[in-house]
């Protein structure tokens, strides 16, 4: 497939590339977080606590009286750098083991979709709690164990565009002029297998925001004062009935970042593949 | 039939294994010995405590004789006691609560079910329609819609905004003095909040694959038999496409399990239901860990369960499979 078709397909997609126009405002606001928040989010002001949004406070204070939305601002680095070193980590050992097995075949891909299989029948949140139970939780913990626990799918689609490309032809040649495993594999397989990943890494990235923010909420994820969507929404459940806006926004910056990952990577998919269309 | 069926249990020995296996070694993940950490990070495990959980792991013998002999006990389901001041055995309690899990997910799959199929069916018939398009916009919100928000939404409209719904439990305190029907009106409203939000989140994901897999069978020449030798629409497309279109709905069904047991935990947490996935989440805060392996190796299980129920229900319905 040629890059320019892909690029040109990927434009006349809107829904797409509203997706990526709000994945690159997200970006945008990580980065220039000291200059777009209002207040230091971590500045506790007695005088203002739990005031609601305000022309002061556009979206309200918490218990501590700190900016809400400053807060917000700040928490978007945390899920964004969640989402890539834990989806980071997962691609990494999703592609190994899937090119492997693909690339071996035999009793090798057997073993490693036995592993797959296994770490299919864990509820995957039931995984990820229990370790976090064993080794405590920090940002450090979730990125790894949300990286372990999800390089399957990944792993599932690189071995079967393993397996359908290695009996292709120019394989074949690449082989009888002396190319190694190593080269075969690097070279000429792993380029040829890459898009499938690109969407699964895309959608990896929402889902990897949405588990981190679930388990902040729990306050199992990100640990108070550092802000993260997940524990201020956590505040905002536990004064649910006097402050509705330390619920709604933070669900809505989670929900809005989400669905343009999401919509990004169904474009890509589509970009890719155009016969899905339809 | 049943040879298959017997040999997908074969295939599941050694699945069950490496289930143990892998939850045997998450206790040894934590630093220094399980029962180090478990006593020095839980101030509520006593010397009693200590003692006990010696015995339970067995420490003084080599990894796998430690695993072997857990692993029998894990057999005749005995997980050990509790951490927990009341010490009771992990499996009593984890008995009183499995079937209140269990139940709310098989209400939350039926209403899925029964929306999702129409849905799907209805927006594969006219692909590219307004009601198509709807449903992509609506099943994209529904993978996005982080579902504990989802929670604390109805909570906040239905339950303190309207307050027509208790937001909390599964029964009032005034329970045990209600007639038969007050009892049962009283067990609607209190479900009807995490029913309706688990619900919505897997309807997304199996409309959308209804969709697929209607649109896949529509494209296939013996429907377009059926139209040509002048069978009506609705003959065409529910008694002929819709059957076969149902089949890969059914692997779905058997394969949504995990996420239903997962979603158990963000829905029983939030709304205080006493069921498996609220246990689960104070057993990991209160680092109780006979009670987390317990509730680990029994959620996969039911995943294993989920699976073949799959298998089982695809080979019922496609005879290719069950002997091929």
């Amino acid at each position: 497939m040629k890059k320019r078709e892909f690029w040109a397909r990927l434009r006349r997609n809107r829904m797409a590339m509203s997706g990526l126009a709000l994945v690159l405002g997200m970006f945008a606001v990580s980065l220039l977080a000291p200059w777009l928040a209002p207040y230091d989010p971590d500045a506790i002001d007695v005088k203002q606590m739990l005031m609601p949004p305000s022309a002061h406070h556009p979206l309200g204070t918490d218990t501590l009286g700190r900016d809400v939305l400053s807060r917000l601002i700040y928490g978007s680095r945390v899920s964004l750098k969640v989402g890539f070193v834990a989806v980071g980590l997962a691609t990494l050992i999703g592609v190994l083991i899937g090119a492997l097995a693909g690339y071996y075949g035999g009793w090798v891909d057997q073993l490693l979709m036995r592993l797959v299989d296994l770490m299919l029948c864990f509820p995957v949140l039931f995984l990820i709690l229990a370790v976090i139970a064993m080794v405590g939780p920090s940002i450090w913990t979730i990125m790894a164990i949300i990286g372990l626990t999800g390089w399957m799918g990944v792993a599932r689609l690189v071995r079967a565009e393993f397996l359908s490309l290695r009996e292709r032809e120019f394989v074949a040649a690449a082989r009888a002029l002396g190319a190694g495993d190593a080269r075969l594999i690097l070279r000429h397989l792993l380029p040829n297998a890459l898009a499938p990943v690109m969407v699964s890494a895309t959608l990896g990235v929402a889902g990897a925001i949405l588990t981190e923010t679930f388990l902040s909420f729990l306050g199992l994820g990100v640990q108070p004062p550092t802000p993260s969507w997940g524990n201020i929404l956590m505040m905002g459940k536990d004064n649910i009935e006097i402050a509705w806006w330390l619920s709604v926004f933070p669900g809505l910056a989670i929900l809005v970042t989400v669905m343009s990952y999401n919509l990004l990577g169904e474009g890509i998919r589509e970009a890719i593949d155009p016969r899905l269309n339809d | 039939m049943l040879a298959f069926l017997a040999k997908r249990l074969v295939y599941m020995l050694p699945m069950l294994l490496g289930i143990t296996l892998l939850s045997f070694l998450v206790i040894h993940l934590a630093p220094g010995t399980p029962v180090e950490i478990q006593t020095t990070m839980n101030p509520k495990a006593s010397l009693e405590a200590q003692k006990r959980l010696k015995e339970l792991y067995g420490l003084d013998k080599p990894l796998h004789v430690q695993y072997w002999d857990w692993l029998k006990r894990v057999a005749v389901l005995d997980f050990g006691r509790s951490f927990s001041p009341d010490g009771r055995p992990v499996w009593d309690k984890i008995k009183e609560r499995i079937g209140i899990t269990l139940a709310l997910n098989l209400m939350t799959l039926l209403i899925v079910l029964t929306l999702a199929i129409p849905i799907g069916v209805l927006a594969a018939v006219k692909p590219h329609s307004w009601f198509d398009e709807a449903t992509t916009l609506f099943v994209f919100f529904g993978f996005s819609m982080p579902s504990f928000w989802l929670a604390l939404l109805l909570i906040m409209f239905f339950g303190v905004y309207l307050d027509w719904l208790p937001i909390s439990g599964l029964t009032s305190l005034q329970f045990s003095q209600f007639t038969f029907w007050q009892k049962v009106q009283d067990l609607v409203a209190h479900v009807t909040l995490p029913v309706l939000g688990a619900a919505f989140l897997s309807l997304a994901a199996m409309s959308r694959f209804t969709r697929g897999s209607m649109l896949e069978v529509i494209r296939q020449d013996y429907i377009t038999t059926a139209r040509a030798k002048g069978l009506s629409e609705g003959t065409v497309i529910f008694k002929h496409a819709l059957r076969n279109a149902l089949l890969p709905i059914i692997t779905l069904l058997g394969l949504s399990v995990p996420g239903l047991i997962s979603g158990s935990i963000i829905f029983e947490t939030i709304f205080a239901i006493p069921g498996m996935g609220q246990l689960f989440y104070g057993a990991v805060m209160a680092r109780d860990y006979p009670l987390i392996m317990a509730e680990l190796v029994i959620a996969s299980f039911l995943t294993l369960m989920g699976n073949l129920l799959a298998d089982a229900g695809y080979a019922l319905v496609d005879p290719r499979i069950r002997t091929g």
